[in-house]
Parts: structure tokens; sequence; C-alpha cells
């Protein structure tokens, strides 16, 4: 799966979880400052991603997970 | 030789009465606000509550304890002299010991009952249910009043912008009898003390006194939100289909009131009809604990969401982690 597609299926989850306009969730995004997703929402868009990459994000590695990047390169290289 | 007899059993357990008590002062969102930098706006967004209550000073996790048992007491027809048993659940009572059961049958005139204190944190009230259901069934307790109360304002850090908005305090109480039909179903409950410092009261008491520093409450907010999200569907599912009943019969989902949050995301995966009452009484109580399911119950009775007999889903978690689940009737 390629970066595109990992940042298509993580904008569809921040989309579905925090009503956020897919097309906003760019890589250089923070999900907390320009997207406005909250910390509570920002679990629920973990463990979407876990379901849907097959992946596994321990809590330890929530807080690690500022911008779309970080999270689109942890699911890269972990899945 | 001679064999040891057994208490003459009950065939079926049920909830009798429930009464509650929440303390007179309404403290507002701006008001718990000022401390953690925070505003009404924030806090409802992140946990659905728009106001608590907060108890005087001079009132206990006892004292409220016994204007709640008191109440369910009248409510079930049933004199406090009657009660053979009171099963209090807190974690906030004053005193390691003794417990704050057997304050509460002292100053409710239970004068003829054992008494002792469970510790499960937000699940003590289901966990009292299991625990009730099955002494009265086996013909050890007759009588039971059952009260889950804290008074968490006491161990709030209101520094804390993860958890000072969210606790409060109350009391709610039900009596468990012997019924005509079976009144409390097959209780699913657990505990996971490999997460016990995902929401634990800190320093401990024995430090807290060598070291002058208060011991409060500490959460990991969003570790406990996976947790509870991840694992309490699956709990109310599988205590769903251990009463026997279907989810179409349930009239109304009283889970404790965590973070109303919380209980909108279990929804997405627990998937109830629509028909179903769902409490959110959070949003005018806080999170009162082991009082959060008792109180919202009264809630849904008093606004006349559930009556006498109806089939309600009820859901505890909290710390240790501990949780437990069970469809029951409404008294």
């Amino acid at each position: 799966m390629s970066q595109e597609d990992i940042l298509a299926g993580l904008a569809a989850i921040v989309n579905e979880v925090a009503g956020i306009p897919a097309e906003n969730v760019q890589m250089e995004k923070s999900f907390v400052d320009d997207l406005d997703v909250d910390s509570l929402s920002m679990v629920e868009v973990v463990m979407a991603c876990e379901d849907k990459f097959g992946v596994t994000i321990p809590d330890t590695e929530v807080k690690n997970l500022n911008t779309v990047a970080d999270a689109v390169n942890y699911i890269s290289a972990n899945k | 030789m001679s064999k040891l007899a057994i208490a003459a059993p009950h065939t079926f357990a049920g909830l009798t009465g429930l009464g509650a008590y929440r303390p007179e002062r309404r403290v507002t969102n701006d008001e718990v606000a000022v401390r953690i930098d925070s505003s009404d706006e924030w806090i409802r967004e992140r946990s659905g509550i728009v106001e608590r209550r907060f108890a005087r000073e001079d009132e206990t996790a006892a004292s409220m304890a016994a204007i709640a048992g008191a109440r369910a007491l009248k409510d079930a027809g049933v004199a406090a002299a009657d009660v053979d048993l009171v099963i209090v659940a807190t974690f906030t009572h004053r005193h390691q010991t003794p417990s704050a059961a057997a304050e509460v049958a002292h100053l409710v005139g239970a004068t003829n009952a054992a008494a002792f204190d469970i510790s499960a944190a937000c699940a003590g009230f289901c966990y009292g249910l299991g625990i009730a259901d099955g002494l009265v069934r086996s013909g050890q307790a007759h009588t039971v009043l059952l009260i889950g109360t804290e008074k968490l304002s006491d161990f709030i850090n209101f520094d804390d912008r993860g958890t000072a908005f969210i606790f409060a305090d109350g009391a709610g109480a039900v009596v468990i009898q012997e019924t005509a039909e079976q009144g409390i179903g097959p209780t699913v409950w657990h505990a996971d003390g490999s997460a016990m410092d995902a929401i634990i009261m800190k320093p401990d008491t024995v430090q807290s006194g060598r070291t002058n520093e208060p011991t409060q409450i500490t959460m990991e907010g969003q570790r406990v939100f996976r947790w509870a999200v991840g694992t309490m569907a699956e709990i109310c599912e599988q205590a769903i289909e251990k009463s026997g009943i279907s989810k179409s019969e349930l009239t109304a989902f009283v889970p404790h009131q965590a973070n109303l949050r919380i209980t909108k995301s279990i929804l997405k995966s627990l998937e109830l009809p629509e028909s179903v009452v769902v409490s959110t009484d959070i949003e005018y109580s806080g999170n009162t604990s082991a009082a959060s399911i008792p109180l919202a119950l009264d809630a849904l009775r008093s606004e006349g969401k559930v009556k006498s007999g109806d089939f309600i889903l009820l859901v505890g978690f909290g710390a240790g982690l501990a949780y437990a689940a069970q469809v029951a009737r409404t008294p």
C-alpha cells in the first residue's frame, strides 16, 4: 500500500470520526492545531486505523502522532 | 456424621426500590474552567457535561448514602429494621476502616443488618447487583440495601485539565429482594489489574501521610477512553446474550456516566435499536463513579422514560480496571 493510499484511507477515517473534510487532511497538517481533532477523537482515529490498516498503535505511540505525516509514516513502517 | 444445613434459597431476586440523593450545589463549567484555563464550550465538547453537583463540606459519602438509602427503602415499602444486608460501593469514604456500610446501616436504622463495602470504583454498582442477586437467591440474605455513593470533590485535583471538570458527588440506592420473576440477569464481570495505574489515587494513603501531599484521582484519559470504547460494547453484548432477552426488548441503556463521548462511541459498536432510551445523566450530574448508574436510572424514571418491570441494560467500568454488566428490570 502506497503512502498516497494510506493518506486517503486516513483522511476518510478523520472525516468519519471528526467531520473534517477529507481534502483538508494533508501531510503537513497537525491533528490538534490545524484539524481540530481533540484527544478523544484522536483515540477513535487510532482505533479505526488499527482496524483498517491491520497495524498496532500502542497507547505510548499515540502522543507522538502530531501531524498527518507522523501517522502515515508510522502506519507505513509498521504494517 | 451430621451434615451442615444450607439457607433456604429463594427462586428469584430483583429490584424493588430506588432512591437518589443529589447534593444541592450546582457547579457550572465556568466555575471549574477558571483553574484549568478552559471554557464551558471546551468542557461540553469533551465530556457532554453542562453542570455537576458538589456536596457541602459537612456531607460525606456515608451521609449522602443514608439519604438515598432511606428513599429507596421508602420506595420499596420496606422498614429499615427488615433490611438484613447493607452493601455500599464507594471509593471516597473517609476511612479505610470501618466501612461506610456499617455507618450507613446505623444512619438509616438498619439495626438487624450485616454491612460491608465493595471497592470496584465505577463498576461498583453493577458488582453490587451481582453480589446481592446471588446472596438473595441463595437465601443468605432477604432484603439487601445496595448504595453507590461518592464524594469525589474531596479528591479532585482542580488544576488537572484531564480530570478537574469530570467528577462530581451524589448517591443512588436500590433494594434487592425475592421477587415473583427474576429481575437481575447474569452479571458479566472482570478486572484487569495489569492496568491499575490507568485510573489511580496518588499518592497512596501511606505515602500521603508521610509527605502531607493529598491523595487525589489521576487518570490517563486517552488510555481509559480507548479501553472503555474497545471493551464495553462486547461486555454489553455478553450480558444481553446471557440474559436471554433480545436487544429489541430493552427499554433503556444506562451505562456508567463516565463521559458522554464514551457512551456515544460505545453505541457505535453496540448498535441498539433506536427505541432504546440512552441515559445522558452526565450532562447535569457529572461523573459520580459508583453512584452514576442508580442516579441515572432515577432520572429516567422521574422523567417517565422507564417504568416498573422494563428491561434495562447496565454497564459499569473504571479503576481496577474493573467492569461489569447485566440486564435488569426497573424496580
